[in-house]
């Protein structure tokens, strides 16, 4: 992560800050040589096709036809490409961003022209800073493992925690991820379908109050509570997920518009109950729950000191789930049809309406598998504002994921890791860590619309038109 | 609305509409007297008719409760009753629709105050109706310029939230209201530009553009809040407000004028876009155009109407009105800006417009529906009723979720919205 922030940073201060293009010197250097055609190519620079200087070996014609091809789809522009160059993009921005939005920074280029070296250096110190304390807090900080050094065996530092220090960062992204993945899932699934579900948050709060409501208000033996309340959740979210699947599927009503009521309705719910004898805490004026049951909590799975938890497995099983019902079962194909050409699924014999009720129901109980996994993993009581963004940040992570299984896991991985990067970068320098929000907005802007990258990038390729169309306008 | 719906039969679902209605209708008519009537308490409700101050004082209103709140729950059960059996034209439609909600808020506003020593001031009521409505309403002309012209516009909340930030701001540093107010105009047109051209030019799938430019304005702004106004308070998010205006002899007039007559310059603001939104869209020539590419880009663009840059207009046109909205939420009534001050208010006005068929004049009815339902919340806060605000907050959204449910297969959007324009 800090590569690309390092070759976007290094151009910056030569280009105006409000420029977005920064990063274009770097890759037009690459584009012009995959256009002049393999024969004469000069000298590679590494960085676009790695089987190039092979072109005077005795063999040369072929491999350069095979290195030609790997090329032209990079620079064509396929979906992996548009994804790591919208990422590099966002960060380059982000960079700028936090660097010019420090006083420090100001000052120093305030007085540019007598000393314009300090200027370019605060400004790189304040954006390459932030960036690094955001590794160190979601992937890997060195100063944990010399620590470990430090100890006199290896086992003391096993004992006194230092090992798990070295993975808590690690640990931490995942524990972010988590919610994300099932939710995530949720929205991808619902694209697939043809549906665009808002309303993650609302699915989130009806699977959250269920699996609370199981892990304080029934006591159940060790294990079986834990499934129990997990499956509380599923069943949550599926019954406020069937409710805009039910009124699409019989009025006609836009499941844009009822989910994101819904999200509303259950919001004001929440607060509600909270509020009342059944789920509010005795006791207390707050909008707090009691705490679930020991033997409904999520299980911790790699030691009592880092908080990942049995649910970051269960949301990779529940990906493999959905992954399978999209691509290998009789119902996933019916979905898939219906989202590709609802007139042709009915020609074809499939029942839309039970399609939209079936996804819209799944997708749900995926949404509400997030709310237990918050509940049951991490926080153990629901409060009148647990549901935080999942709703909205399932939606940009599916669409970065381009609603496929794998790509929501990836793309989950990633927003809990500038997640837990934010608030790592908050405490050791002066950036907020809302600067996540940023960052996760501009990739997301970027990743839905490939054309503008390509552009951006000068990569050849459709440069109008969109990849795929994911959600449909109000006449679906 | 549907493709599907239309294959499989209109029937069905008329018939399922008219059953959802009618048992609403029921539903709504049972609260009114199981409920409210049953738990009023005894004696009159009483309603202030005009504020304190006043040039002309007009006698309260007093209505004994229960019995007014039965007398509601029985006209409404028999339109329901009459709904489920009777095919009626559009407009009966409405008007019993109409009849019901207004039987519901009677009998809920008796309920609210019966036995209670204060009167319900409904000047008051009707006051903080229009103005919690202004950035819904500005949100929602906002929507039906751009989707009028074609282009689904989901970016509201961003746009309102833009124009907020932006407003806050320049007021407060230059120390200028109306500086602020066109700076606001501009911040909201600014993500109008954003989306005009990754749905224009690069022919991004708007429903999710606008998701993600939400997204973004969020997130921009919070970390702009955090980084620049949070340390610089006092100099950089402490503007004025604007103050009222009464209009001479016009805000005088009992009961009318300190509602509609005697507020801040937005509420005057958003007078004149309504009708021009209005007038323009479906009584000129500009107006025939923006629908003719609305619905047929390819047909308009045959009689040598310019399709994208009608779009780029409209869209850019929706982002400054949008802004001016937003700008209301700071310097129109706050002052300082917060994180996600917007909260949610785009998505409403967005509703607005679905429910009012992507017609100014029905936005706005729905735009003002949703203004009651937050200054009844207030209002009767004020006046300690046992009623938990939150099932009461939750009322319009719901009661959007019954009206899309039951109008669901008489909403058509404009017949080209959301899909780009390519040139054959």
């Amino acid at each position: 992560m800090t590569e690309p922030g390092q070759a976007g940073g290094a151009k910056e201060p030569q280009v105006p800050p409000e420029s977005p293009a920064a990063p274009e010197p770097a890759t037009t250097a690459a584009a012009p040589s995959g256009s002049t055609g393999s024969a004469s190519t000069p000298d590679s620079t590494g960085t676009g096709g790695p089987g190039e200087p092979r072109v005077q070996l005795p063999r040369g014609e072929e491999l350069a036809r095979k290195s030609q091809v790997i090329l032209d789809s990079l620079l064509e522009g396929n979906s992996v490409t548009v994804t790591v160059l919208a990422i590099v993009a966002a960060i380059v921005v982000g960079g700028l961003l936090i660097a010019f939005t420090s006083p420090t920074v100001l000052q120093a280029w305030g007085s540019l022209f007598s000393s314009p070296g300090n200027a370019f250096a605060q400004a790189w110190d304040a954006a390459s800073g932030a960036y690094v304390a955001m590794f160190e807090g979601s992937i890997f900080n060195p100063h944990t493992i010399a620590a470990v050094f430090q100890q006199a065996s290896l086992s003391d530092a096993l004992h006194d925690g230092y090992i798990s220090a070295v993975f808590n960062p690690l640990s931490e992204t995942c524990v972010r991820a988590t919610p994300l993945i099932f939710a995530g899932l949720s929205v991808a699934l619902a694209f697939r379908a043809g549906l665009f579900n808002i309303g993650g948050q609302s699915q989130w709060i009806g699977g959250a109050m269920l699996a609370t409501w199981l892990g304080f208000g029934v006591s159940l033996p060790p294990f079986i509570h834990c499934v129990v309340c997990v499956i509380g959740g599923f069943v949550g979210g599926a019954i406020i997920g069937w409710v805009p699947g039910i009124l699409k599927a019989k009025t006609g009503a836009h499941e844009v518009i009822v989910t994101i009521m819904l999200n509303y309705v259950l919001e004001y719910l929440l607060a509600w109950i909270l509020g009342t004898s059944a789920m509010g805490k005795p006791g207390t004026d707050d909008l707090v729950s009691p705490n679930i049951a020991g033997n409904a909590v999520l299980p911790h799975i790699a030691g009592p000191s880092l908080r990942i938890n049995a649910g970051f497995p269960l949301a990779l099983v529940a990906a493999a789930a959905v992954w399978w019902l999209l691509s290998r079962s009789t119902v996933g194909f019916e979905f898939r049809t219906v989202g590709a050409n609802p007139r042709a699924a009915r020609t074809a014999g499939m029942s839309v309406q039970r399609s939209w009720i079936l996804v819209l129901v799944i997708a749900g109980g995926l949404a509400g598998l997030a709310g237990a996994s918050v509940i049951q993993g991490t926080d153990h009581y629901l409060t009148y504002q647990s549901y935080g963004t999942y709703g909205i940040d399932a939606i940009t992570v599916a669409l970065l994921g381009r609603a496929k299984p794998l790509g929501t896991v990836l793309a989950a991985l990633l927003y809990g890791a500038l997640y837990a990067g934010g608030v790592q970068m908050q405490a050791a320098t002066s950036t907020p860590a809302s600067m996540t929000g940023v960052i996760q907005a501009l990739i997301v802007l970027f990743v839905a619309s490939p054309a503008f990258v390509r552009a951006l990038f000068r990569l050849r390729g459709e440069r109008s038109g969109t990849g795929e169309r994911l959600a449909k306008g109000w006449s679906s | 609305m549907t493709a599907a719906l239309v294959t499989v039969g209109r029937d069905q679902a008329a018939l399922s509409r008219r059953l959802a209605t009618s048992a609403s209708f029921a539903v709504l008519g049972l609260v009114d007297i199981l409920v409210l009537g049953n738990l009023a308490h005894h004696g009159d409700a009483t309603f202030g008719l005009s504020l304190p101050g006043a040039a002309v004082t007009v006698p309260s209103l007093h209505a004994p409760a229960a019995p007014v709140a039965y007398a509601m729950g029985a006209a409404s059960l028999v339109l329901a009753v009459l709904r489920a059996l009777t095919e009626m034209g559009r407009r009966l439609r409405l008007v019993t629709i109409g009849a019901v909600v207004l039987f519901f808020v009677v009998s809920l506003l008796c309920w609210a105050d019966a036995g209670n020593a204060i009167p319900l001031n409904l000047i008051d009521l009707l006051q903080t109706t229009l103005t919690s409505s202004i950035p819904i309403i500005l949100g929602a002309m906002a929507g039906c310029l751009c989707e009028r012209s074609g282009v689904i516009n989901i970016a509201i909340e961003g746009q309102l939230l833009f124009g907020a930030f932006g407003a806050a701001l320049v007021a407060s540093a230059f120390n200028g209201l109306y500086l602020g107010l066109v700076t606001g105009s501009l911040a909201g047109g600014l993500i109008g530009a954003l989306l005009a051209v990754f749905a224009i030019r690069y022919m991004v799938d708007q429903v999710i553009l606008g998701v993600v430019l939400n997204v973004f304005a969020l997130g921009l702004t919070d970390f702009l809040f955090d980084r620049v106004l949070t340390p610089y308070q006092n100099r950089l998010n402490s503007p004025a407000t604007f103050g009222a205006v009464k209009i001479p002899g016009l805000g005088d007039i009992p009961v009318i004028g300190p509602v509609f007559f005697d507020s801040t310059i937005f509420l005057y603001i958003t007078y004149a876009v309504v009708i021009l939104v209005q007038v323009g869209l479906f009584s000129t020539r500009w107006g025939l155009r923006v629908r003719a590419v609305g619905e047929h880009p390819t047909a308009a663009d045959t009689v040598g109407i310019r399709v994208l840059g009608i779009r780029y207009r409209q869209v850019l046109l929706g982002g400054l009105v949008a802004g001016i909205g937003g700008a209301f939420l700071t310097i129109g009534s706050v002052g300082s800006f917060g994180e996600d001050m917007s909260s949610g208010l785009g998505y409403i006005a967005l509703a607005a417009v679905i429910f009012g068929r992507w017609r100014p004049l029905g936005a706005l009815g729905a735009a003002l529906i949703f203004g009651f339902a937050t200054s009844l919340e207030q209002i009767l806060s004020t006046l300690n009723t046992p009623l938990p605000s939150n099932l009461l907050l939750m009322a319009p959204y719901a009661a959007t979720i019954i009206a899309v449910a039951t109008r669901g297969g008489n909403i058509r959007p404009p017949k080209a919205d959301g899909q780009p324009y390519v040139k054959a």
